[in-house]
């Protein structure tokens, strides 16, 4: 008994994780118009429905715009910035890391209401380049972070190398430090484009007319329960998890091997 | 020395627009924002101050009040709920587990995770609805006759937001768990502790400060959190996030948006401040 305990709580936890994922993903077949059981099926017609439906296309088209465009915005920030406060000696750069580090201890909520509020009051109206602003916001810090914590020593050698070879400083940074720190420019990039892919709260305060894809979901939400719902949600998990594989298999795969 | 008044420049010049864009876009609103919970409305015009009106009226009306009891309760009883769920399964990838299965383990155990975020409350929405999964599985066995109530109760709310933080700490703890050298524990069994005594007094303490980190994270994202209460909690018990939101949609009332917000922030401090000494953020 007291062997097998692990493997019964082993079983519980998977079964808990995946129930929500594979009702949305089973009833997404559903050939009724509820996405309860009983299961009819299996139909791909709320599919057809929601690659059909252009106000969705529409916003996960925006989705993929915002979320590779905040995502370099915020890659191309922090690898500069971490460059800048790895390679020199700033004056205060304890306090400088910190200010770049300090979004991340602030709810997505506070940090757009904040930006939200400022727009207001400066009168500039709301647009799918509103919200991006405010994903390279929350994006910025870990893209720093990352990247920091990834610059060694080594670099550092190939770097002088290279100036006393004669190149110059933007020379030294494109063709040595980025290459070099590749993997983690790259783990940085896919996990921004994933977090803003994924980001609701500051889309949904920061958009008006043209809105992300979660934003639209969240207003299709309002009709309730549809096997539709479940069809744009798998497909959305699809896209994620593919993310993630290629993140594992292209970074994480190729440093262990 | 030209040289090295160059050498600083030239960082300055590096990490200028990363500060740049977290003055403007970051410290600016925030300070606005600090400034709006000040000012007050008079009717819709807007009148700047310094003035508590906002905070007053935090504590002095019964539902904004009854709002952080709520999210703080909520917060609590999730971040609890999670760590006691999470440490066993962490425990049995960990040790359990043959090494060369541990990391698609660990994988599965966290593929949910990316199904997106307003996806996942909506999908606990069909498991718990009056006609969802666990309804018609308990009146199909005959447990119940009629349809309970799950979804739109503080039960929902807490399983959603249990079941993204069980797969965020099964992660974290895991990474505590197999950086632990195994010789602690062979030493503790050495010595004569049985595996209970050896989980309490060796593995347990050692852990620890990876387990608060965890548990200090999920605080932060569920307190904050406007989306699983919204969909899961409905609008029986509204929590501090869902509070601002009306008052940003309805009533248009910034200035006690922006004092909720701050309070919000104050509770998070006040979390981390009991827990810093033992948190380790730079080792996320």
């Amino acid at each position: 008994m007291t062997r097998l305990a692990p493997w019964l709580y082993f079983a519980a936890a998977y079964c808990f994780i995946y129930l929500p994922v594979g009702a949305l993903v089973l009833f997404s077949f559903q050939e009724g118009g509820l996405p309860v059981p009983p299961f009819k099926g299996p139909s791909l017609k709320w599919y057809a429905q929601v690659l059909g439906d252009d106000d969705l296309m529409d916003a996960l088209l925006n989705s993929v715009v915002v979320a590779i465009g905040s995502g370099a915005g915020a890659v191309g920030l922090g690898f500069l910035a971490a460059y800048g406060l790895a390679r020199h000696t700033l004056p205060g750069s304890v306090v400088l890391r910190g200010l770049l580090i300090a979004p991340l201890t602030v709810s997505y909520l506070i940090v757009g209401l904040g930006l939200l509020i400022v727009i207001n009051r400066l009168g500039l109206g709301l647009s799918l380049w509103t919200a991006g602003i405010g994903h390279v916001v929350i994006n910025l810090p870990l893209c720093f972070a990352i990247i920091y914590a990834s610059m060694g020593a080594q670099q550092q050698n190939a770097e002088r190398a290279a100036r006393d070879l004669g190149a110059g400083e933007a020379q030294v940074v494109l063709l040595v430090t980025a290459p070099m720190l590749m993997p983690a420019i790259l783990a940085a990039f896919f996990l921004s484009v994933t977090l803003s892919w994924d980001e609701f709260i500051i889309a949904f305060l920061l958009t008006r007319f043209d809105v992300t894809l979660p934003v639209e979901i969240w207003s299709l939400l309002r009709s309730g329960l549809s096997p539709a719902l479940n069809a744009i949600g798998s497909f959305v998990f699809l896209i994620s998890v593919m993310i993630v594989l290629a993140l594992e298999l292209l970074v994480f795969g190729r440093r262990r091997a | 020395m030209r040289n090295a008044a160059r050498q600083t420049l030239r960082g300055w010049g590096f990490t200028a627009p990363a500060l740049l864009w977290t003055l403007a876009f970051f410290i600016v609103p925030f300070l606005v924002m600090g400034a709006m919970s000040l000012a007050t409305l008079d009717g819709r015009t807007l009148v700047w101050g310094i003035r508590f009106d906002n905070y007053a009226e935090l504590a002095g009306k019964a539902y904004l009040w009854r709002a952080v009891v709520i999210s703080v309760e909520i917060t609590l009883t999730v971040t609890i709920v999670s760590v006691l769920l999470a440490y066993p399964l962490a425990w049995i990838i960990a040790f359990r587990v043959p090494q060369r299965w541990q990391r698609l383990a660990l994988l599965l155990a966290i593929l949910p995770f990316w199904t997106s975020y307003v996806v996942r409350s909506y999908a606990w929405l069909l498991v718990l609805a009056r006609e969802g999964v666990v309804n018609q599985t308990l009146m199909g066995l005959g447990i119940t006759s009629e349809p309970i109530t799950i979804a739109n109760t503080r039960f929902a709310t807490v399983t959603g937001f249990v079941h993204f933080f069980v797969m965020l700490l099964t992660l974290t703890i895991y990474a505590n768990l197999i950086q632990l050298s195994p010789n602690y524990r062979r030493a503790a069994m050495d010595l004569g502790a049985n595996a209970f005594q050896t989980f309490v007094h060796v593995v347990l303490p050692l852990t620890l400060p990876g387990i608060i980190t965890g548990a200090f994270l999920t605080f932060v994202l569920c307190i904050g959190d406007y989306v699983t209460p919204q969909i899961l909690g409905g609008n029986t018990e509204l929590t501090v996030p869902q509070v601002i939101m009306v008052q940003l949609g309805r009533r248009a009332d910034f200035p006690l948006a922006a004092a909720l917000a701050i309070v919000l922030m104050g509770i998070v401090t006040l979390a981390y401040l009991a827990c810093a000494r033992w948190l380790r953020l730079d080792r996320l």
